[in-house]
């Protein structure tokens, strides 16, 4: 049982800052995924956690311990890289038993115990080279976890696997890791398998972190227009806004039409603001009227569990439309008329990119 | 090679014989020639078939040479053993300091370290002879001169540059994950060296240890000034073939044989690691 705490921790290369004050506490049995674009300093703030290199600036606890200036093997931890580096001159079951440090009986009974958990039991005897990448990468995971260690580093360790097996591995990841009670931090790319492995989302941006919430507020109530583009998909969509406040209700013009952005919270107009809205929020109708923006069909994509419509608006912004498969879609050409609610509506301030009032605009989760 | 017609087959098969022939053919004539005397060897024209004999090498084995100036001793036999000795003993430590050394230059940036790294590969430029001179010097002062270890030393001119720039490439191929992962399962930087490091480049290891004694076993120079008649390798010693009364050609094709063989054995054995070893950097696996 031990807490992972990381405080203001940073590091430099060069002109280049990957971790800028990063701070994040872990709790035992939790998993938290460090989410963000390439580069954005995830890979960096894992190897400073294991001990490849210090950070230059800050603390890193394990179980109320500073771990900096640790060598690896002394801190506690269990990681599994994405390119698994499995050690090719030794077994399946070797590699796994290399974590261990225990007499011969007690090693092969744990080594039982965990690859019949990740099912490779067939494979102990392989080498590396014959195995597959999901063997391999489940024979990495069987490796970090054998020691039960405090904390869990997992390095995008479905990055190099087929796309069916990532979809088992995350329906599978969370129960295998909160079997123990380790703190366990992952790191991906992937803004889905982030939201379906982990009980809270870390997401790094350019060496900070720009929200910390559960997959569901960041979704809901993005901090800001860059963290509201990298979670959905299709993306958000945008338009350049200046809502004005008329009788305690915001409203703003969108491509022509005057659009109701929910009750206005101060005096004063927010204004110039992105104007968000996900493509799922968006109703599209052949029927005029008010609160509704003229379109023109682009392209239609049908993706079978929902189809997405490419829209021109009045103004000349493409917007996307996520609709129901069901839901009458019309044809390419079409000019159509969009709506949305005016709770599904977000305000992003133009300079900063932070979000506007979120306080009014949560959406029943 | 199935769809290769018949005349091509037969092509193939003349051009290879050719061609091993063209390589092959002074190998085989010093073969043959230590087997004969020295008029047999000197007859004109020369001939294939000739009656063999032993002479050859039962001189070099009893250290007896019958020249037509009256017997004379030579030491083969005791040269063939310190060149054993002398190569064996230059690559062990060659390797012993190298392979750590080119794991440092591989994983670890430092102040100066390419710069020691190139030092010691420009060892390998300066022509031996300009450095023997002062060299020579040092040992007679140091009380190094006719030594088996002042010999070694100096080998490590030959041997340790080409460890560690061969042994080096093979490091920097291995990921440094494989050994971070090593490292986080609890084992000390020490154990990641000696338990993932060295087996993973053990291919590299042994193509660069093969090379050097090759490269040790062949040196003439440094041998020839820095030591006395019984501590000189079989190099140096094929110059007592050369004798008042003329060059004993069927002697020296006995000793090339033998010299031949210890290096030959071990290349054959090492042969399946040189070959690993040489192609292992190119494929990325």
């Amino acid at each position: 049982m031990a807490r992972l705490e990381i405080n203001a921790v940073s590091k430099a290369f060069g002109a280049a800052r990957p971790a800028d004050g990063l701070s994040l506490a872990v709790e035992p049995g939790e998993i938290v995924a460090v989410f963000g674009p390439s580069g954005s300093g995830k890979t960096v703030l894992l190897r400073m956690i294991a001990g490849m290199f210090e950070p230059d600036d800050g603390d890193i606890l394990v179980g109320g311990r500073s771990v900096v200036g640790a060598p690896p093997e002394r801190r506690g931890i269990g990681m599994a890289f994405q390119n698994f580096a499995l050690f090719p001159h030794m077994t399946a079951r070797d590699n796994i038993a290399s974590g261990l440090r225990a007499s011969g009986s007690e090693v092969a009974s744990r080594v039982a115990a965990i690859s019949k958990l990740l099912k490779i039991e067939h494979v102990l005897g392989h080498a590396p080279r014959e195995l597959s990448n999901g063997q391999k990468q489940r024979t990495a995971l069987a490796r970090a976890l054998i020691g039960n260690p405090d904390v869990l580093l997992l390095d995008d360790p479905l990055r190099n696997v087929d796309a069916k097996l990532r979809y088992e591995m995350r329906l599978e990841l969370p129960n295998l890791l909160r079997r123990g009670t380790a703190a366990v931090l992952y790191v991906t790319q992937d803004y889905r398998e982030a939201m379906a492995i982990a009980d809270r989302l870390a997401v790094l941006i350019d060496g900070r972190f720009a929200q910390v919430a559960t997959p569901a507020d960041i979704y809901a109530q993005p901090a800001s227009v860059a963290i509201a583009r990298l979670f959905g998909d299709p993306t958000i969509n945008l338009a350049e806004v200046s809502p004005v406040a008329e009788h305690g209700m915001l409203s703003a013009m969108v491509a022509g039409a005057r659009m109701r952005l929910g009750a206005a919270d101060g005096a004063a107009s927010p204004g110039s603001c992105w104007l968000g809205v996900r493509p799922e929020d968006l109703a599209v109708s052949s029927a005029s009227g008010d609160g509704a923006i003229p379109a023109r069909i682009l392209a239609i994509t049908p993706m079978h569990e929902k189809a997405v419509l490419l829209l021109r608006l009045a103004d000349g912004t493409e917007w996307l439309a996520a609709l129901p498969p069901d839901a009458p879609q019309g044809a390419a050409d079409d000019s159509v008329f969009v709506r949305f609610a005016s709770d599904a509506a977000m305000l992003f301030d133009r300079a900063t990119g932070l979000r506007i009032g979120p306080t009014h605009r949560l959406k029943a989760a | 090679m199935e769809h290769s017609s018949l005349a091509g087959r037969i092509f193939r098969g003349v051009a290879l014989t050719l061609i091993l022939i063209f390589f092959m053919f002074p190998i085989v004539w010093i073969f043959l020639m230590s087997f004969q005397t020295n008029e047999q060897i000197l007859r004109i024209p020369p001939r294939i078939l000739f009656e063999p004999t032993f002479a050859n090498y039962e001189a070099l084995i009893s250290g007896q040479l019958r020249t037509a100036a009256g017997n004379l001793q030579i030491s083969f036999m005791r040269n063939l053993f310190n060149s054993v000795v002398l190569s064996s003993a230059a690559v062990l430590l060659a390797l012993l300091l190298g392979v750590p050394a080119a794991y440092a230059f591989a994983r670890f940036k430092f102040r100066l370290g390419e710069s020691i790294a190139f030092t010691l590969l420009s060892f390998r430029f300066a022509p031996p002879l300009l450095v023997l001179l002062p060299l020579s010097l040092y040992y007679q002062e140091l009380g190094l001169n006719d030594t088996y270890f002042g010999i070694v030393w100096v080998y490590q001119l030959i041997a340790l540059p080409l460890i560690l720039w061969i042994v080096r490439g093979y490091f920097e191929d291995i990921s440094p994950d494989i050994e971070h992962a090593y490292r986080l399962a609890g084992h000390s930087w020490r154990e990641a060296f000696t338990r993932i490091a060295v087996p993973l480049a053990g291919p590299g290891i042994a193509a660069a240890g093969l090379l050097s004694f090759i490269f040790c076993w062949n040196n003439f120079v440094f041998a020839l000034i820095l030591a006395s008649a019984d501590k000189q390798p079989v190099t140096v010693g094929a110059l007592a073939f050369v004798t008042a009364s003329g060059i004993q050609y069927g002697q020296i094709a006995a000793a090339i044989v033998l010299s031949v063989t210890p290096t030959l054995l071990l290349a054959l054995y090492a042969q399946r690691y040189l070959v690993e070893g040489l192609s292992l950097g190119a494929v990325k696996g």
